[in-house]
């Protein structure tokens, strides 16, 4: 059996899996970690599907900055201990998993009617990653995709300031009551 | 279409019609402020009505007999199409006899109506409505079309409605008022569907047209058609069986209202209508039958019913409809021209009489009671002899007015072979005489029955002058009119309605003015005899007669049928349409929309939980959804 | 690489469930944060398969793209929940009702 399909056939239970752990984790800390797994094992399939850039980029931004960042804000606000695992709507839970069966089932039929079960990626991809897959994102993203490239950068700047700004805590005025009293009280 | 025969030409003939119309508006808004000169400015307006009417007939006189026509067209009202109906007025002879009544009389009950109604709150109002009724009625008959005949038929009757139910705060009034209004809308509905039917034979309304060429260009069948309902309306106006009921009811209206509207003119408006349509009537047989059928019916139903009242002003209201069963008798023997002639006698005597009647009211402080009368004519002369003479013009007592027209009526219906409406006639004239000879001689003769009767008083000039004019002109109205075919009134307006009818033997004119005279003469000793001279019990007579004259006084239980087979079903199904149709379905049906929409929403409102989670399980609902319709497309 | 391109589709498929299944039931606001992140990386799945199969990085890029924007997002959503959980005093959706009907 060929190395690209063991590696799928060994990845792909890990992905599902440790996306199900991350579901059913009670503890906030737990399922960040959990999806962390499920992130390496997306960056796992990137590599074999011919996207090695992808792959050192999921794992630095995703892994390491964005789950960090959660678990970040997770332990700040102590929010780790137990998320009452009680539902309270009624028919959410029965009512959800229907539904996701029923989109499960309908792209598993659309993939069959579209591309069909037996198509394999053509040969061929190494003619377009040259000189390397870097050099190839490099290409296609500074010149067709430039524009949508220079708006993100607008969009991250914004981000940071959005988060700086939502940060803050307001210092409230102090009143002149409470002045004279914490005079009062250190005098 | 100008009738060839026009010569005459007066342009302001409008100003008749319009000088009442104006001063009714100006009573309307300021008779407040007037006080009592609303009554003279009112009265002014008629009196100048009928000066111009005297100078405007004088003129028509003045023309060749062929040529007395006067026609002026105001503007044109309704053009639709090819139909047009024209503001147009229309002078003859017909219609120059009615303005002169109409004015003239109108003058007098004007002018005795500012003593009547001193002290109304709403006198200047009164004498507005008043005006406006004489507009009305001057539209009627100086109409030169059905259309705008009808405007001035609808007009009287609203003016009816108005001044019957004019002390509206007595719910009887306000009663008779709209029973008045309703019973004539009967009668006025079928004569619009006769308008209709002539629009559909002629394309027009006007009366030279229609007339012009009526024997050419429809069947007797059509023409009896149109006739009966033509007569239909005059049935409702002028108080004929079976639509007569309103009439005695409509006493409770101010008295003035019942000489004018009552007796002289308004309920004349349908003898009008059918002698200026005759030669539509003249086509059918059937309706002129009809009509004197009705006209002899009525005559003897409403003289017993008038012979049981104790209400003075209800006796004179059945005596109306009597007498204009009389006219619509000559009528219906194709005597039109003593149909008109009756007319203007009658208008003169019974307005008389009505006016007298309302001076004896206002001097025994309102009471209408024969029985509690007698001997008024000590205590009020001038009312009194004034009365007299209108009561012996209605019995028919040689040289009064009343003689001629009753007379000359007889003399056709014997003179043209029939017998029985003769006979009829004559056992009608015995009863007219009989009751109005009870009337006065119960009211004014013998001995003073009550104390009130004991302290009468006369009226006031302004009431008393008007009698008096009336009483003259009662006296002078039969000798300057003559009696027979070669009269001057006959063949002027013969030219109008056609020939008399012919002759064809019977008794003589000498022993038929015997007849007659007799029997009003009879009649009238036997009157005294029972009512005043004392020597005859009357109530013990009256007892014996019984059950007859408590259902003549009933007018023999016809308004108690009409109760119980219309207006009774009528009530309920009025009171279940607005009590359970209205408040039920109709307001139900509304309601529960509102309500509805409230439930709707209500349920609605559960899909706004506030979880975002639900919401967001409706975003997967509708992506599966999409996913779903996409993949079976 | 010898394994159908469809049985990644089905995968990304599988994983977007999921972690709309997270978004669904998981009251936690963060937790639900994490799913969103797992339906975009499914997303990112998919779009490199096909880039694979139709022999362009085109696909690549716009998961590259995606990536930044999701990076971008949630630092603004941290904060936010931050800011939330500052004046709530909790990260339950479930109290966040001031808008029910």
């Amino acid at each position: 059996m060929p190395l690209d399909n063991v590696v799928f056939w060994v990845f792909a239970p890990i992905s599902i899996a440790s996306a199900i752990g991350m579901l059913l984790m009670r503890n906030a800390v737990h399922a960040a970690l959990f999806l962390v797994v499920n992130f390496f094992c997306l960056a796992v399939f990137y590599l074999i599907l011919d996207a090695p850039f992808l792959f050192a980029v999921q794992i630095i931004v995703y892994a390491g900055a964005i789950m960090v960042l959660f678990l970040f804000v997770i332990m700040l606000l102590g929010v780790d201990r137990g998320d009452d695992l009680r539902e309270r709507l009624v028919a959410q839970r029965p009512l959800a998993i229907a539904l996701a069966i029923a989109f499960v089932v309908e792209i598993t039929l659309a993939v069959r009617a579209g591309i069909g079960f037996s198509t394999l990626a053509p040969d061929g991809f190494d003619a377009v990653n040259q000189p390397g897959n870097a050099q190839a994102v490099a290409r296609v993203l500074f010149r067709g995709y430039f524009f949508p490239f220079e708006v993100t950068s607008i969009l991250l700047i914004i981000a940071a300031i959005a988060a700086m700004v939502l940060g803050q805590r307001k210092a409230r005025a102090v009143t002149q009551a409470e002045l004279e009293a914490m005079e009062v009280g250190s005098a | 279409m100008l009738d060839p025969r026009v010569l005459v030409n007066i342009d302001w003939l409008w100003a008749v019609l319009v000088i009442p119309l104006g001063v009714a508006v100006v009573n309307l808004f300021l008779g407040r402020r007037l006080g009592k000169l609303a009554g003279w400015i009112a009265s002014a307006a008629v009196g100048v009505s009928f000066l111009l009417s005297l100078e405007a007939v004088r003129e028509l006189l003045g023309a060749s007999a062929e040529g007395r026509l006067a026609i002026e067209h105001l503007f044109d009202w309704i053009s639709v199409g090819g139909f047009t109906v024209g503001a147009t007025l229309r002078l003859d002879l017909l219609s120059a006899t009615m303005i002169l009544v109409v004015t003239g009389v109108g003058l007098l009950i004007h002018v005795y109506a500012i003593g009547y109604m001193d002290g109304d709150p709403r006198f200047g109002r009164f004498f507005a409505y008043l005006n406006l009724f004489v507009f009305f009625m001057l539209l009627l008959v100086l109409a030169d079309n059905y259309g705008l005949l009808y405007v001035g038929w609808e007009g009287v009757g609203l003016c009816s409605y108005l001044l019957i139910g004019f002390w509206f705060e007595n719910r009887e009034n306000a009663s008779a008022a709209k029973k008045a209004f309703i019973t004539t809308r009967v009668g006025d509905t079928l004569m619009l569907v006769g308008l209709a039917l002539i629009v559909r034979e002629f394309g027009t309304l006007n009366f030279s047209a229609v007339f012009g060429t009526a024997g050419q260009t429809i069947t007797e069948g059509t023409a009896t058609a149109i006739s009966l309902l033509l007569f239909a309306g005059a049935i409702g106006k002028s108080a004929q069986l079976p639509l007569h009921v309103w009439l005695p009811d409509a006493m409770a209206g101010p008295t003035p209202v019942s000489a004018l509207i009552h007796a002289a003119t308004m309920v004349t408006a349908g003898v009008y209508l059918v002698v200026r349509s005759a030669p539509l009537f003249e086509l059918s047989d059937i309706a002129l039958t009809v009509v004197l059928l009705v006209g002899l019916l009525t005559m003897l139903f409403a003289g017993t019913c008038a012979l049981a009242q104790d209400d003075i002003k209800r006796v004179l209201a059945y005596s109306t409809i009597s007498q204009l069963g009389f006219m619509f008798m000559a009528a219906g023997m194709h005597f039109y021209t003593g149909a008109i002639f009756m007319l203007v006698a009658h208008a003169f005597y019974k307005a008389l009489m009505f006016l007298g009647a309302g001076s004896v009211m206002h001097g025994m402080h309102e009471e209408t009671d024969l029985q509690r009368m007698g001997g008024l004519i000590r205590r009020m002369p001038v009312t009194g002899w004034t009365f007299l003479v209108g009561a012996f013009a209605l019995a028919g007592v040689w040289p009064l007015a009343g003689f001629f027209a009753k007379d000359q009526i007889l003399e056709v219906a014997n003179r043209t072979g029939r017998e029985w409406v003769y006979l009829l006639g004559t056992l009608g004239a015995l009863l007219s005489a009989l009751y109005i000879g009870r009337l006065l001689f119960l009211a004014f003769f013998g001995k003073a029955r009550t104390e009130e009767a004991e302290h009468a008083h006369e009226s006031p000039f302004v009431m008393t002058v008007p009698l008096l004019v009336l009483a003259a002109g009662t006296i002078v109205a039969g000798l300057l009119l003559s009696t027979n075919a070669e009269g001057r009134l006959a063949s002027s307006l013969e030219a109008v309605v056609g020939p008399l009818p012919a002759e064809q033997g019977g008794l003589s004119t000498a022993a038929l003015l015997v007849i007659a005279t007799a029997i009003a003469l009879g009649a009238l000793a036997v009157a005294w005899w029972v009512y005043a001279s004392g020597r005859v019990d009357r109530l013990a007579l009256r007892e014996r007669l019984q059950p007859l004259p408590r259902a003549a006084r009933n007018g023999w239980y016809v308004d108690r049928a009409y109760s119980t087979v219309i207006v009774d079903p009528a009530t309920a199904a009025a009171r279940f349409s607005a009590n359970v149709f209205d408040r039920k379905v109709i307001d139900g049906a509304v309601n529960g929309i509102g309500a509805g929409t409230r439930r709707l929403a209500a349920s609605a409102r559960r899909l706004q939980t506030g979880f975002v989670r639900t919401y967001a399980l409706g975003f997967f609902l509708g992506a599966v959804g999409v996913l779903l319709w996409l993949g079976t497309r | 690489m010898r394994t159908p391109i469809a049985y990644f589709i089905v995968l990304s498929g599988i994983l977007f469930t999921l972690g709309t299944l997270g978004v669904l039931l998981r009251k936690n606001a963060l937790l639900i944060f994490m799913s969103v992140e797992l339906q975009l990386n499914a997303v990112n799945l998919a779009l490199v398969a096909f880039s694979r199969m139709h022999l362009e990085v085109d696909g690549q890029v716009i998961a590259f793209f995606s990536m930044v924007v999701a990076a971008a997002e949630v630092v603004v959503g941290l904060a936010i929940i931050v800011a939330v959980y500052r004046r709530r005093g909790t990260v339950d959706v479930d109290q966040a009702r001031g808008l029910a009907g």
